[in-house]
């Protein structure tokens, strides 16, 4: 009996080229990790180094996979296409800012690791996973690998009593969220019997479902919504963001609120549009309620904020609401307006980070909003950058947020919802209130402290590219939207 | 009523009653016991679903070493439990009306409309020389080989965070410097005191 089991199962080893980013980033974090135990403190820039190589030669393996159609492997439960490839090469360089950003935040702060890098690594391979999965178990998987790196990465500086807070809150509530997650899975994979997401998407569309089985559906899909809604952080799933933003070290905080989103946002696209298209009737329904609370809370709250880690995870909230806008029209472009904002979102977001975490000085880590006091004499040209950010977080044209924004909303009034576009564009005229305040405070406040800011070359460098381009993308909006709808 | 039905309804009765005692016992002790007898009672239902190995992993892995070490680590901690109750009157009302309000909508959808024997009918009973093992192996290196190797790196994360948020640098560690021990000399122990010949009277007392 065993030779005829034998011959049911066959793996053909050729096919493996698709998740060679995968594979060589998993085996480069095992390499990293074994070099670094031999490295002594003062070489730990070693670590450094070799995480960005890993992650650079990741980007482009998954740069070179573009263009080879969809190959679905691994048993169906890997899928490589043109979506996985970019949001890739996005992640990766999304990632390698981050690090360039956090390197010397890291160093004064004494967070300056080599576990930090490896689970920073891993956490980007259970992103991968998340992008590239094809199967409830892969999606799950991914997830958790993700989850509990960043768990880790924000305790991590265990002398922080509020870091550890915040991991534990983000763990505990974490948990809860893919219990829900999953719970919505097993009734998907109970009522249709499989794990894989084309086979649930037949099933879901059958024209033989009977009222029950839609019945099972449609109670998994409430669940699922939830799972990914907090993972996302929308209203009313949203308790934990400005908590683990403000606990968490300033470098976490850039990578949480930048990076993980696109990995939501593609797990949102395998499980609802690819796996539940078909119930995409009931969960637009869902995403307008989240779509509009995120806008509204998002916006009305973080005008109360006097830290800026906080105002800037409010601001998440609001940015998250605009996405699920986008998915909520159920058409293509509306998906590719949503997905151009997540990605213009990241480039803003660490841009924003990156600003704060400038303002970090040995033994003193700036938070608040006030600590922006007088930028513009203390450093004009970081000032001029923080300007743009926040002009561009605004959503005032001509830079990239505007674009992103105005998509968004075009799109929503083509699909009808011209009353949800209105009420979008009053909350985000509230937001701008608050973004304009950092620009008053940096240009028209004096400030007690007057030394210049100091910051390594890199970092310089890399924040002035990034902010230029938030002005520079703006300038041809059309050329980066035809890439993100060509993703669908 | 046959005797996998008894069987079934007994292990059912245990495993809910042992997961209320569970939640609501006061003692964690307890409370971990149950637990146990909860997975007792999950891994005889598998059993009846013919998924031995599954049964047998659940009581080596879970009772036998996750359980012991829960049990440990409670006896260990020093739980205050009138911190833990402090608040607990006060979101009581609101939880019981989110569960209820749950539990109204599982029982509208989940029963035997849906997963009736009508709709899926019992599977047929496996031969006698059929092997649990040998294919959940073969599943688990060909179709599964994706997750499976997901789940490594899943335990790979779980090791590194536990030392890297446990671990304590070497500040107040005694430890032995082997080579700073060889390499000691006599004169940075000893000292050899030259003594005067009148203090030795003294001495002598």
């Amino acid at each position: 009996m065993s030779n005829t089991a034998q011959n049911l199962f066959q793996f053909d080893t050729s096919t493996l080229v698709f998740a060679l980013p995968e594979i060589f980033l998993l085996s480069s974090i095992v390499v990293i990790l074994l070099i670094d135990v031999f490295l002594k403190k003062s070489f730990k820039n070693i670590t450094y180094y070799l995480s960005q190589i890993a992650i650079f030669i990741t980007a482009l393996l998954s740069y070179s996979l573009i263009g080879n159609g969809e190959q679905i492997i691994f048993s169906g439960s890997f899928i490589h296409d043109d979506l996985a490839a970019i949001f890739k090469v996005a992640m990766m360089v999304a990632s390698i800012v981050v690090l360039v950003y956090s390197r010397t935040y890291l160093n004064i702060h004494n967070l300056f690791k080599g576990e930090y890098f490896v689970l920073v690594l891993l956490a980007i391979l259970g992103m991968m996973v998340m992008v590239s999965g094809y199967s409830l178990l892969t999606l799950y998987l991914g997830l958790e690998i993700l989850s509990l790196s960043l768990y880790t990465l924000i305790a991590i500086a265990r002398s922080r009593a509020n870091a550890v807070e915040a991991g534990l809150k983000y763990f505990v509530l974490g948990a809860i969220a893919s219990g829900l997650l999953l719970y919505g899975m097993s009734m998907i994979y109970g009522i249709n019997g499989s794990l894989n997401i084309s086979e649930i998407a037949q099933f879901a569309s059958g024209a033989s479902l009977q009222s029950s089985q839609q019945l099972i559906l449609n109670f998994g899909l409430v669940f699922i919504v939830i799972g990914v809604a907090f993972k996302l952080g929308a209203v009313p799933f949203h308790n934990w963001v400005p908590d683990v933003y403000q606990g968490s070290p300033t470098s976490v905080t850039m990578f949480l609120s930048s990076v993980p989103k696109i990995a939501a946002v593609a797990m949102l696209i395998r499980l609802l549009i690819e796996g539940l298209g078909s119930l995409q009737d009931y969960w637009s329904d869902l995403f307008i309620a989240l779509a509009i609370l995120s806008i509204g809370v998002g916006s009305l709250v973080a005008l109360m904020q006097s830290n800026i880690k906080r105002m800037l995870a409010y601001s998440t909230i609001s940015h998250i609401g605009f996405i699920l806008l986008g998915f909520a029209t159920g058409t293509m472009t509306g998906y590719g307006s949503a997905v151009f904002y997540v990605f213009t979102y990241v480039l803003m977001s660490i841009a924003a980070f990156g600003v704060v975490i400038l303002l970090n000085n040995k033994g003193f880590e700036s938070e608040l909003i006030s600590d922006f006091k007088g930028l513009s004499k203390r450093s004009p040209w970081f000032a001029l950058m923080m300007l743009i950010i926040m002009l561009s977080m605004a959503g005032i044209p001509p830079f990239i947020g505007f674009y992103s924004k105005f998509f968004i909303l075009q799109q929503v009034v083509n699909s009808g919802f011209i009353e949800l576009a209105i009420i979008a564009v009053i909350f985000a005229v509230i937001s701008a209130y608050y973004y304009l305040q950092i620009i008053k405070s940096m240009y028209f406040d004096e400030s007690d402290n007057t030394s210049p800011i100091s910051s390594s070359m890199d970092t310089q460098l890399v924040l002035s590219i990034n902010a230029v381009l938030i002005l520079a993308v703006g300038l041809f909006p059309n050329y980066w939207m035809n890439i993100a709808l060509s993703v669908f | 009523m046959t005797s996998a039905q008894i069987l079934f309804y007994t292990f059912s009765f245990f495993l809910v009653a042992s997961s209320l005692i569970m939640i609501f016992a006061k003692n964690a002790a307890k409370a971990v016991l149950f637990l146990v007898l909860a997975f007792f009672s999950v891994a005889g239902l598998w059993i009846l679903l013919e998924a031995e190995f599954l049964a047998i992993t659940l009581i080596l892995v879970y009772v036998g070493a996750v359980m012991v070490l829960f049990l440990f680590v409670i006896k260990m901690l020093n739980i205050d439990k009138s911190t833990l109750r402090a608040k607990f009157a006060g979101y009581l009302p609101l939880g019981l009306i989110v569960a209820a309000i749950i539990v109204a909508e599982m029982t509208m959808v989940l029963g035997h409309e849906q997963f009736g024997l009508n709709i899926y009918p019992a599977p047929e009973k496996a031969s006698a020389d059929y092997s649990n093992i040998t294919i959940l192996a073969l599943q688990l290196y060909t179709d599964y080989v994706y997750p499976f190797e997901l789940a490594a790196v899943l335990l790979l994360i779980a090791i590194i965070a536990a030392i890297a948020l446990v671990h304590r640098p070497e500040q107040n560690r005694k430890k032995q410097d082997i080579s700073e021990q060889v390499s000691v000399r006599a004169k940075d122990r000893l000292r050899i005191v030259s003594i005067a010949k009148n203090n030795k009277e003294v001495n002598n007392d």
